[in-house]
């Protein structure tokens, strides 16, 4: 009777009380704006003259930035689903380790190691996800054995094969290929020679490439961050698939009984997931021209943190696209920020304890105000 | 009811056996269009396991299901929900943190054709949303607040005109009003005196007496297994339907000791 008679008098009225700032709040992506802010103010004012913001520093955190968002993007979309995937860091390094191995042990085409990697990480993805949807185990458990997997094949196969755990050769071997400069190369390099040309950003005073500009174009990784996150965006809040998505992660029983094909839309975002993490990890490959064991440690965590602290909740269901992308903008422009700014790279790791911690704090709080919970 | 009417939906004789226990021992329902038919029952009576054999999730042992005046067998709950069949659960309905539009469209959402790409029609299920919110007596901030802002009993409202918008016939409601106060438990009333008036069948489940002769046209009790018959409006009084449901003496005894609180 007292709850009734409560409701009865806080019903619409209550509802329509809620402030315009309180509605603001009440947005995914809340926290990443806010970060950006304060973070590009914070390195603005006490890294200015660092170098941080010239045309080289700007390119130097836009790349570590683009890395964490192409990761970000797939642990996003998985996370909004409702699942982890903590194979990503592992994913890369393998998937990185069998582009090598097809392109310079056994010596195929590049576009063909490229594509069958490709194949090879999605099945993997599809099984990571076959295997929780058929167990109902935890993803994160599921993963984190696939974590140990990978990691353990992409040691192993080099040391057998080659007797090393680096294996390098694959820019000569790319050298003319058509499918390698979708991930290797760069665009708009004649707009950058005229923007040197006309003293906008410094160019080589001297040795081999003087006269070039310092920044010669922009990098493809930098055109697949923003391709992934201007898709992963419009497939979440524009398309019928969007939606199966928030349904599959906010209350997968309630989906399903609404029609919702649950375990093909968790199948399909390990599988956008793992094609993620190898996107990542043929730019890498194709930047440094090898392939190594150790490529992509921790990188699942730092995917999750960037999506975290981009407003996503840890239980699914909700989150942005958007935020994960300023997320992991914010992760690189502070890690790269220290460095300018001269800062031990050590409290790097403080930093991000803490922005995580208050990130998630806040989410839980934005999460009780829309359900209502108390 | 109206004698002219055909059933919409009959159930006969339906047996359903689970290994050994015989959950439904020969149960005989009709449910016709723009009547509310309660089907009430203690715990462990079979109305859950009834309304799964009416709902498509369970195949009858022995029996026939008659859908429009022809023999149906639905080998899934989506047959059941394509004929037009559709259940309310008590939970599992809706998605707290999603908008109500989303919830609304969850599973049929409509779509804009732009260059190649299907695109969700927001627009449209915005404007849906709101309307069919209204005519069920809820105002809505807007379209995109959260479904978890609502209370219990406009969560069930929701969880109804949704059905009734994709074009269900017979609305089985699964104890709709059980966790819900004073208040809401009217609102969510009155919503299925509505959906009746709009001629569609509604099944409503329940053990509260006073909520199935609130708005129920017909009452059908089941206990053990078996239904002790179907009783219409003005024919029945509250005392009988509860004593029915108890089984009739233990529940006579029981209701002196504790001074006809009951």
């Amino acid at each position: 009777m007292g709850e009734s008679a409560q409701n009865a008098t806080l019903n619409d009225e209550r509802i329509k009380e809620i402030s315009p700032l309180r509605k603001a709040l009440i947005r995914p992506e809340l926290g990443g704006m806010v970060g950006t802010v304060a973070v590009f103010t914070f390195f603005l004012l006490f890294a200015f003259d660092s170098g941080m913001f010239n045309a080289q520093g700007m390119m130097n955190w836009s790349v570590v930035s683009a890395q964490f968002m192409i990761i970000a993007v797939g642990a996003c979309l998985l996370m909004i689903a409702g699942e982890f995937d903590l194979s990503v860091g592992s994913m890369i390094g393998f998937s990185g380790m069998m582009i090598a191995i097809f392109s310079v042990t056994l010596a195929w085409p590049v576009w063909m190691a490229i594509i069958v990697t490709f194949a090879m990480a999605m099945a993997i993805g599809a099984l990571n996800g076959w295997i929780v949807i058929r167990t109902g185990l935890p993803s994160f458990i599921v993963t984190l054995a696939f974590l140990f997997i990978l990691r353990g094949f992409t040691i192993f196969l080099p040391q057998v094969i080659e007797r090393k755990t680096i294996i390098g050769g694959v820019k000569d071997v790319a050298e003319g290929d058509w499918l390698a400069p979708i991930f290797g190369g760069k665009i708009l390099q004649g707009l950058f020679q005229w923007l040197g040309d006309a003293g906008v950003i410094a160019v080589f005073e001297r040795g081999t490439r003087q006269g070039q500009p310092v920044v010669d174009g922009i990098p493809m990784l930098i055109v697949w961050a923003i391709v992934l996150i201007i898709f992963g965006h419009v497939l979440l809040t524009k398309t019928k698939f969007g939606n199966w998505i928030y349904a599959s992660g906010g209350d997968a029983e309630a989906a399903r009984n609404s029609g919702v094909p649950v375990n093909k839309v968790k199948i399909l975002m390990f599988m956008l997931t793992a094609f993620c993490a190898t996107v990542f990890a043929v730019c890498q490959v194709m930047e440094f021209g090898s392939a190594g064991a150790d490529r992509g440690l921790l990188k699942e965590f730092e995917a999750i943190i960037a999506v975290v602290i981009g407003g996503a909740l840890l239980t699914g269901g909700y989150g942005s696209v958007l935020g994960a992308a300023l997320g992991a903008l914010i992760f690189g422009v502070v890690q790269q920020g220290l460095f300018f700014a001269g800062v031990e790279s050590s409290l790097f790791r403080v930093f991000l304890g803490v922005i995580l911690l208050g990130a998630v704090i806040l989410n839980t709080y934005i999460r009780r105000i829309i359900t209502g919970e108390r | 009811m109206n004698p002219e009417h055909a059933p919409i939906i009959q159930m006969k004789n339906i047996e359903k056996h689970f290994g050994s226990v015989i959950a439904l021992a020969g149960v005989s329902v009709d449910v016709f269009p723009g009547e509310c038919h309660c089907l009430l029952g203690d715990n462990g009576a079979g109305k859950s396991t009834f309304i799964k054999t009416m709902s498509g999730v369970h195949q009858p042992t022995h029996g026939e299901i008659l859908f429009e005046g022809k023999p149906m067998h639905f080998a899934d709950p989506r047959d059941a929900i394509e004929a037009g069949i559709a259940t309310v659960h008590q939970h599992l309905a809706m998605i707290p943190l999603m908008s109500v539009s989303r919830n609304f469209f969850m599973g049929n959402e409509p779509v804009k054709k732009i260059g190649p790409i299907n695109f969700f029609d927001h627009e449209y299920a915005n404007n849906v949303t709101m309307e069919e919110m209204k005519k069920m007596g809820i105002n809505l901030r807007g379209p995109d607040q959260a479904v978890g802002t609502l209370s219990g009993g406009e969560r069930q409202t929701v969880a109804i005109a949704r059905a009734v918008h994709f074009g269900a016939k017979v609305l089985i409601l699964d104890e709709p009003t059980s966790a819900l106060g004073v208040r809401q438990t009217a609102n969510v009333l009155a919503t299925i005196d509505k959906v009746r008036k709009q001629g569609i069948a509604v099944v409503f489940i329940t053990h509260n007496v006073r909520h199935a002769l609130a708005v129920g046209d017909r009452f059908t009790v089941l206990n053990r297994g078996k239904t002790l018959g179907t009783a219409q409006r003005g024919q029945i009084t509250p005392e009988e339907l509860q004593d029915l449901m108890a089984g009739g003496q233990e529940m006579v005894a029981l209701e002196g000791s504790l001074g006809g609180t009951v």
